[in-house]
């Protein structure tokens, strides 16, 4: 392994000046940070572990009713905490179906939303990939893509950002809190990551040294518990990525929906909010015809990168199943199974 | 292994024998605390790390190195290269024998597939040497890999699997099609494997002048020291290897391999012990794998449902540079009663390190084509999957018509099905509906392993305190061989098993063979059963022939051996205990040696397989795709069940790797570069403790009296078999899409 300096700052100002250095980068659980340098896909200089920073492992409810989320709150923490389940009960079911146990009870939400694609041309350091070496192409465009982009690929890139958390997050207007050098500022998640363009090396819009330190729900997220849903197929019941997953949020009022809220998971390079989608849903009843148009519309730009366009079909089909469940209601409990469509098979047992 | 502290379970229930319980794992408390010492645990003062570089192209010639690079990286000792590296007695290329196989060692610098050695870094720490080897910047001269199973000509290999012909047939297939009311013809594939035993394949080599002392998990510790003493031109007994346990084998740890040697090398050419462990993604290559398969099977049946003609094909690959042939067309050997069978097989090379055995090598590749061809004719024939399969049963081996040794199969199905509830199962598919919607399958597959047996030879003494002792250099990868051997090794000398030292794992005990073929357990249990014979004989000559003892003369009575004791056949008031037999011929202890082999004789007379019927059940998303394994129910029929424990886990693991087979695995081979591009536990998947339903495993009695002395067939992969198709045939009854491409995926179900 690359030697490398470890550093541990005192406060987020210390951490930020630490990791602003070239070649410097910041590690949380390091569940995926670690794997990337012992694969030698990543080879910092100097990791600033963020780890020990007093008050970022708070899940707390402000003055005007929003949420925020400290950046090192574990994934299984946040899950598990009852009052966070009750009121975003997709943000919850997404968690809980991300990864494995033992990765959630490790991983962090700052993490979490910076986790890496997992284009395997990405980890493959024998393979171009303009991630890697900008303007040295991309080995996955002709590769084995059936899991890559449908929405808002470029020529230059089209791996998928791979995070469940992030679905129902940008679904439901999470802001993302930010430490830079510049002090703090603040982003929505939907404006955090960045599409790949011609630039796909640049994957957010953090600059040198920008820590995460919380993500905040505002107060109208809590307003879609009652109807809230996150469906994701996969490969195997756990510890896989998402084919194609999708949160859906509803606000019923008189028997119609008076807000919506769509996003996809595994689509694109980005947690992909479903605007338009959302924009049809509004006024009208729950009906299965406004689901269908609802997913045409969600992914009316989609086209595949490569032997994918399965992936745009199933899309439709899991938008049109995701908010049918959302209509349905919330569970009582999260399934046994989460997100899974056997979430309702009997005998299932948690994951 | 004497040393260690093997545990019986507290209180066995002991109904006059030791074979037939269900004891737990003795080594399993060692495990579960963490004192088994696996391989890479050892590390003997003064070791250092080795790491191996690999190529990234899969074929070519590495130009350059920067060897000066990673040598100033603090803490490497040496790199070891085609240029700089200890001499080997022999080419490692050389076929000494037909079981083995060419390893890459360093020995020039061509590339003949991806993730081959290039190179070992040896340093004072693993991140070191890892960084060592990350500074070695190879370059290459690159050709263009060849991938698939269209990457060339093909051609028709000389043998298929271990020696066996590439075509054989019965009758006239041709005539059988056409005079069919039905015919099949479908062609099935299935994907390259990967063994991905937990335990990587790991190596801790230390010299002592011209002595050679190795940790290493190996399925066949004699062979392995066989390889290694002629590749270092060294005697055997030089040679020490100690693998008390394996974290899984499945047959990648049944031959050593190049990076086994490489270690070797390492801590020659810097005269110190070196441990060398695979990286996960390293086991993609130099340790073998399951070839991948195109099988194309043309069924006949008549206007009854009787098959006229089985025709099955199997294109597979073997590696640029040796050979081995998946013998996938000859699963249809043995199950179905077609009066013409043709089976036959072709192959193309490709850059791939040679593929090699992995748990059931060809019954599992050809099972999953066959189980679903019959599945498709037992549709077409408007029949129900079981009905047709008894319509086609086998009373005689229909390759050869030969009989069987033994053949409970009938059973198999009629036990299976009763328990899993076949009987309600509609004929046609997507008929079946749950509470939520989901869509139900049912689906079936018959399961069919070779009883095989290779040699061993076991030793048994019985000593001064009336306890035994056993030595064998068994192979325990966590089947139970510890367990298993040692209730036979009891019963053989008359003990409880508390009473018995039963000595295993180390090269320098008796030759066990190998753990492979699912021949373990019988092939070291008929050494093991003979030794004890032998002892016990001595034994009783010593008492039958010493006036003093009350067996004196009881040598045409003969004596029974039991609890410690021999007693008079014909008169059970008259015994002795072993302590006393011996302590009056004031000797130590009474030693034997016996030796387990088949016995060709009862080879050429019957067909000798054992049998199953996996039933299944799945649920798929009507609209999602996704497939989920509900329920699976195994009847198996393997002759004598030694520990019923450990069969069931057998069992069960080989149903959980048939249902892996039919949803699941895939190395997926990048088409250009030929580099596996999910070489990883994350991405090549396996089913995960949450895909696996509550399983039920049926053993079968049966009876063989001429397999072996014992009448154990083995149930090591015979689980595999079966499953696979069973779970594939339930995915059509629940979709009525038939998916031959394997793993079934999720977009050939959206329809």
């Amino acid at each position: 392994m690359k030697p490398f300096d470890y550093v541990r700052p005192a406060t987020v100002t210390e951490a930020v000046a630490a990791a602003a250095q070239p070649g410097a980068v910041y590690l949380a659980a390091g569940t995926n940070l670690l794997d990337l340098m012992k694969g030698g896909i990543s080879r910092p200089d100097r990791l600033v572990d963020v780890t020990r920073l007093d008050g970022l492992d708070q899940i707390e409810t402000l003055a005007d009713g929003s949420l925020r989320i400290g950046a090192l709150v574990r994934n299984a923490d946040l899950a598990h905490d009852a009052e966070f389940a009750r009121s975003y009960p997709a943000v919850a079911e997404a968690l809980l179906s991300g990864a494995s146990a033992q990765l959630r009870n490790a991983a962090t939400v700052g993490g979490n939303l910076l986790q890496r694609t997992r284009c395997a041309y990405f980890y493959d350091t024998a393979s171009r990939c303009n991630k890697q070496a900008p303007g040295s192409g991309c080995d996955a465009r002709d590769g084995d893509n059936r899991s890559h982009a449908v929405l808002g690929w470029s020529e230059s890139c089209i791996a998928t950002h791979p995070s469940d958390f992030c679905v129902p997050l940008v679904a439901l207007d999470a802001i993302v809190e930010i430490e830079g050098r510049g002090g703090r500022r603040e982003v929505a998640l939907d404006e955090l990551h960045r599409l790949p363009g011609d630039a796909p090396e640049r994957e957010s819009v953090l600059e040198p040294g920008d820590l995460i330190v919380a993500v905040r729900l505002p107060p109208a997220a809590r307003g879609f518990a009652a109807h809230a849903r996150y469906l994701k197929v996969r490969e195997r019941t756990s510890y896989a990525f998402a084919v194609v997953s999708a949160a859906a949020a509803l606000r019923i009022e008189n028997g119609r929906i008076a807000q919506a809220r769509l996003a996809l998971g595994g689509v694109a390079a980005k947690p992909w909010r479903a605007r338009a989608a959302e924009d049809v849903l509004k006024g009208v009843a729950p009906t299965a015809d406004a689901f269908q148009e609802a997913a045409r519309r969600a992914l009316e730009s989609a086209k595949p990168s490569g032997d994918n366009a399965f992936k745009i079909e199933l899309a439709r089909r899991i938008v049109v199943r995701a908010l049918t469940l959302a209509a349905a209601g919330t569970p009582v409990r999260i399934p046994a199974l989460p997100a899974s469509p056997f979430a309702s098979t009997s005998g299932a047992v948690h994951v | 292994m004497s040393e260690l502290n093997l545990t019986s379970a507290p209180a066995h229930l002991r109904h006059g024998s030791n074979i037939g319980q269900p004891l737990t794992r003795r080594d399993g408390i060692l495990k579960v605390t963490g004192q088994a010492s696996y391989a890479a645990d050892n590390h003997p003062p003064g070791m250092l790390f080795a790491v191996m570089a690999v190529s990234s192209i899969a074929r070519g010639r590495v130009v350059s190195l920067d060897v000066a690079a990673a040598k100033r990286h603090p803490g490497v000792i040496d790199v070891m290269t085609p240029d700089h590296k200890p001499e080997l007695a022999i080419d490692p290329d050389l076929k000494t024998n037909p079981f083995v196989f060419r390893m890459e060692v360093l020995q020039s610098n061509d590339i003949r597939y991806a993730n081959q050695a290039i190179a070992v870094v040896i340093a004072e720490t693993l991140e070191a040497a890892t960084e060592g080897a990350a500074q070695l910047a190879p370059r290459y001269e690159v050709q263009p890999a060849l991938v698939g199973l269209d990457a060339g000509e093909s051609f028709v290999p000389p043998v298929v699997g271990v020696g066996n012909p590439t075509e054989s047939h019965r009758g006239d297939v041709e005539a059988g099609l056409a005079a069919a009311d039905k015919q099949i013809d479908a062609t099935y594939e299935t994907p390259p494997q990967y063994h991905n035993a937990m335990e990587p394949h790991a190596i801790v080599a230390r010299w002592e002048g011209d002595k050679l002392f190795l940790d290493t998990p190996s399925q066949a510790m004699v062979m392995a020291r066989a390889r290694v003493a002629e590749l270092f031109g060294l005697a055997p007994e030089k040679i020490h290897i100690r693998s008390p346990f394996l974290g899984g084998g499945f047959g990648s740890k049944g031959f050593l391999t190049g990076p086994q040697i490489l270690g070797v090398m390492a801590a020659k050419l810097v005269g110190r012990p070196v441990k060398l462990v695979l990286r996960r993604e390293q086991m993609y290559g130099p340790v073998g794998h399951r070839a991948p398969t195109r099988q194309r099977l043309r069924l006949g049946a008549d206007g009854e449902g009787r098959l006229t003609a089985l025709d099955h094909h199997a294109r597979t690959v073997s590696s640029t540079f040796d050979d081995f042939y998946e013998p996938a067309a000859d699963a249809s050997h043995t199950l179905y009663a077609a009066p013409a069978i043709r089976t036959s097989h072709d192959a193309v090379r490709v850059n791939t390190g040679t593929p090699l055995f992995m748990r059931a090598p060809g019954e599992a590749t050809g099972s999953i084509a066959l189980e679903s061809a019959i599945d498709e004719m037992a549709w077409a024939c408007g029949m129900d999957p079981l009905a047709f399969r008894l319509k086609n049963y086998a009373e005689v081996e229909p390759m050869t018509g030969r009989p069987f040794s033994s053949k409970a199969l009938r059973a198999c199905y009629e036990q299976g099905a009763a328990r899993f509830g076949w009987a309600k199962r509609p004929l046609q598919p997507r008929q079946m509906r749950d509470d939520a919607g989901l869509l139900v399958g049912w689906g079936m597959g018959t399961a069919t392993f070779p009883a095989l047996m290779f040699q061993a030879e076991a030793r048994a003494a019985i000593r001064r305190d009336g306890s035994g002792v056993m030595e064998i250099g068994a192979h325990d990868m966590g089947q139970g061989a510890w367990t298993a051997l040692a209730q036979i090794a009891a019963d053989s000398v008359g003990l409880d098993i508390d009473r018995l030292d039963f000595r295993s794992g180390t090269s320098d005990l008796p030759d066990a063979g190998i753990a492979g073929g699912s021949a373990h357990t019988a092939t070291a249990g008929a050494a093991i059963h003979s030794a004890g014979a032998a002892v016990i004989g001595k034994l009783a000559d010593l008492a039958t022939s010493d006036e003093r003892s009350p067996l004196f003369g009881a040598g045409n009575a003969g004596v029974i051996a039991r609890d410690g004791r021999l007693i008079r056949r014909d008169d059970e008031s008259r015994s002795e205990s072993y302590a006393e037999i011996l302590a009056r011929a004031g000797v130590a202890e009474v030693e034997a040696r016996g030796t387990g082999a088949p016995n060709p004789a009862a080879m050429e007379q019957y067909a000798m397989h054992a049998h199953g019927a996996v039933f299944a059940e799945v649920k798929v998303d009507p609209e999602l795709g996704q497939v989920r394994l509900t329920r699976m129910i195994g009847a198996f029929a393997a002759g004598r069940i030694v520990n019923p424990r450990m069969v069931q886990s057998q069992l069960f693991g080989g149903m959980i790797w048939g249902m892996s087979f039919a949803l699941h695995e895939a190395a997926i081979t990048d088409r250009r570069s030929g580099r596996i591009m999910n070489a990883n536990l994350g991405e090549y998947h396996i089913p995960v403790n949450a895909d696996v339903p509550p399983l039920d495993v049926i053993t079968v009695e049966e009876h063989d009296p001429h397999v072996n002395a014992l009448g154990i067939k083995g149930v090591g992969e015979i689980g595999i078999t079966g499953s696979a198709g069973a779970v594939a045939n339930a995915v059509w009854h629940a979709t009525g899409v038939r998916v031959r491409d394997f793993p079934i995926r999720i977009e050939e179900l959206l329809t």
